[in-house]
């Protein structure tokens, strides 16, 4: 029992409840001593399956430890502790208490054996993160976190639907492989899918996390995707499906990705496009496609961290992300600069940053299965990200025409967590084998040939050069002060409109009705008219059934919407 | 960088030159000149056959992000929104 008892999961979230108790330096401790504590509890222990008990006659198992969980284990507590100093200047509690348990919650679910539990730790991840985006106080970022929450909440349920489908048809509750055929798996999977923002069930991601506070954003960016991705690769391993899903990730975001205007949802769509490349290797399911995954996801985690911090120092110290009002920032931020320009590199895979290493691995299996259209567009994807994230970033916020705005550094906790970041994300790119030798299965990859670098480094060059070229011709689109609408739009717009104008019609045919019933109820006398008329028990309960009716319709349009 | 214009009592610094940016410019061209230029001198590999075609990921990664830029351009024109969309009625 002691490793139930250690369980990095529970210091996170015992130890983020304990934070609103402290005050300036004592909780500048704890919260870099937390992640730090959970470190030491992951390290301590044992490989194994623990805390098995029987819950209403099923078997549960809260913790089990094996290659795939305590690489995310340790890379989720890797982002904690970088969240966690980034966030060191922030006064608001409400911040870090949720970003503790948030993180806490995600490394509980990626450590339980069983869906039920994966289930209590998947719908915390929802209502502790929503607090992050809350946090902005502003009445958008309200609206936008109760649309997170309301997605979120859905996975959940899905998830608890497909896990109860499972138990009736099986008797288990056992977090294995699932599959799409097993009974409850197709719930299962649209669970996940909503959580790793599969294509038209993605827009949560971008609509809310820019909306969090600076710190917010980089706590978000690393857990809710990424326990998706874990989640998938344990329970749909080689299912073809997700080779097409990840794919589509892979390529359409970043056409929203160049024309996006606010620098943290350009950053929040090529998030999405990189969650893209881990769905195709869990659906190619070999196990250099897997490792290229779970690579993949570590190394992603630290690089999008980073990317994140740098655009949250640059909106904390000048007030605004939007590319169409930055610029020129390098002479007043260049520290910030440099890292922002480490894990670009990283996201675009320049050989020696650390995205090099993982991503390969994806590409190679994809090549050596022979899936060519796949990989084409995975070596597009790779080209885009380069010129959104790698170069549209950076350029933009730091570069371009000199905005003439002028701003102090970041904070110096903000450098020191993006200082951690980028020398791990240049440590795993120089010397991959520590990681390598993490990985679920035995590696036997060697990212670093001539062959290899050279080819990366002409896909790299010369889609800088289409960049400059385009720049240079003034064909690139200036960044505008311009939203982009998306799959939000079904229900931010015409799924309210059409609500509306259903209510409209609605209203009429129940005055017609009740028109028709005091009718009826003239000629069939007044017994009919005591019961049905104007005054009578149906015309009565119509408020109360066209209520019922509106929550029905709702959650059908809801559900409907995430099936589609 | 193509505004160079130093605010008053701030150093001149070397990006704010105009020809200091066109030798970036013209370097990301020499750049990919040597990337091509060395690709006889080392024996390419790769898992699909035509990967392995006389500078395929250079031209490849030319003419995709052209063909995104140009893309995306277009498509802004149909998903443009004015900043406050969604928060009007």
């Amino acid at each position: 029992m002691s490793a139930i008892e250690l369980s990095p999961a529970w210091v996170l979230i015992l130890g983020g409840a304990l934070v609103p108790l402290l005050r300036g330096a004592a909780r500048a401790v704890w919260a870099v001593a937390l992640p730090l504590i959970g470190m030491a509890a992951l390290a301590a222990l044992p490989m194994g399956e623990f805390g098995q008990f029987s819950f209403l006659g099923y078997e549960l198992m809260l913790m089990r430890v094996d290659r795939w969980s305590v690489l995310f284990g340790w890379v989720f507590l890797i982002a904690a502790l970088l969240s966690a100093i980034y966030s060191l200047h922030v006064r608001d509690w409400i911040q870090q208490a949720a970003g503790f348990c948030y993180a806490g919650a995600a490394i509980g679910a990626v450590f339980a054996g069983d869906l039920l539990t994966l289930f209590v730790f998947w719908e915390l991840t929802a209502v502790t993160s929503v607090f992050l985006i809350w946090a902005r106080r502003t009445e958008r970022a309200y609206r936008s976190g109760m649309r997170y929450l309301i997605v979120q909440i859905t996975s959940g349920m899905l998830l608890l639907f497909g896990a109860l489908q499972q138990v009736t048809a099986t008797g288990s509750l056992e977090f294995g492989h699932i599959g799409l055929d097993a009974p409850g798996g197709l719930l299962i999977f649209i669970a996940f899918g909503i959580k790793c923002a599969f294509p038209l069930l993605h827009n949560w991601l971008q609509d809310s996390y820019p909306e969090a506070t600076e710190s917010g954003t980089v706590f978000l960016s690393a857990f809710t995707t990424k326990l998706a991705v874990y989640a998938l690769a344990r329970g749909f391993a080689g299912t073809e499906a997700l080779i097409w899903i990840g794919a589509l990730m892979t390529a359409f975001p970043i056409f929203y990705a160049v024309i996006e205007n606010d620098l943290r949802r350009v950053l929040a769509y090529s998030l999405n496009n990189q969650l893209g490349f881990m769905v195709v290797g869990i659906g190619i399911g070999t196990e250099l496609a897997l490792n290229g995954t779970a690579a993949h996801a570590f190394t992603h985690i630290i690089y999008k961290a980073l990317l994140f911090m740098s655009m949250g120092a640059v909106l904390y110290r000048v007030g605004t992300i939007n590319g169409s009002e930055l610029g020129g920032l390098y002479k007043s931020m260049p520290y910030t600069t440099v890292f922002c320009i480490v894990g670009a590199a990283s996201i675009s895979g320049f050989p020696l940053f650390s995205g090099f290493i993982s991503k390969s691995m994806i590409l190679s299996a994809a090549g050596m299965e022979g899936l060519l259209v796949a990989w084409l567009v995975l070596l597009f994807a790779s080209a885009g990200v380069f010129h959104h994230s790698g170069i549209k970033i950076p350029y933009f916020a730091f570069f371009a025409h000199d905005s003439g705005k002028r701003c102090a550094e970041a904070p110096a906790n903000m450098l020191a967590a993006m200082a951690i970041a980028a020398a791990l994300c240049v440590g795993l790119g120089v010397y991959p084998a520590p990681l390598y030798a993490m990985l679920p299965f035995p590696v036997d990859y060697v990212p670093y040939t001539g062959s290899h670098v050279l080819a990366q480094m002409q896909l790299l060059a010369f889609s800088a050069l289409a960049f400059a070229v385009l720049m240079r011709t003034g064909i690139y689109p200036p960044e505008q002060r311009w939203i982009n609408i998306d799959s939000d739009y079904t229900y931010r717009r015409l799924m309210p409109r059409a609500l509306r104008l259903a209510a409209r019609g609605f209203d009429a045919a129940h005055a017609h009705a009740i028109a028709l019933a005091g009718g009826l109820g003239e000629m069939l006398g007044g017994r009919l008219r005591s019961g049905y008329g104007p005054e009578g028990r149906l015309a009565r309960t119509w408020p109360t059934g066209s209520m019922a009716l509106w929550a029905m319709v709702m959650l059908l349009a809801y559900l409907l919407l995430y099936y589609l | 960088m193509t505004e160079a214009k130093p605010k008053d009592g701030e150093r001149s610094r070397w990006l704010d030159r105009k020809e200091n940016v066109d030798k970036v410019y013209w370097g990301v061209w020499v750049l990919c000149a040597l990337l091509i230029a060395v690709e006889p001198l080392v024996h390419m590999h790769a898992e699909i056959a035509f990967a392995e075609w006389f500078g395929f990921h250079g031209w490849y990664g030319f003419v995709a992000c052209v063909a995104l830029v140009l893309a995306a351009k277009g498509l802004r024109v149909l998903l443009r929104r004015p900043e406050d969309f969604y928060e009007r009625d």
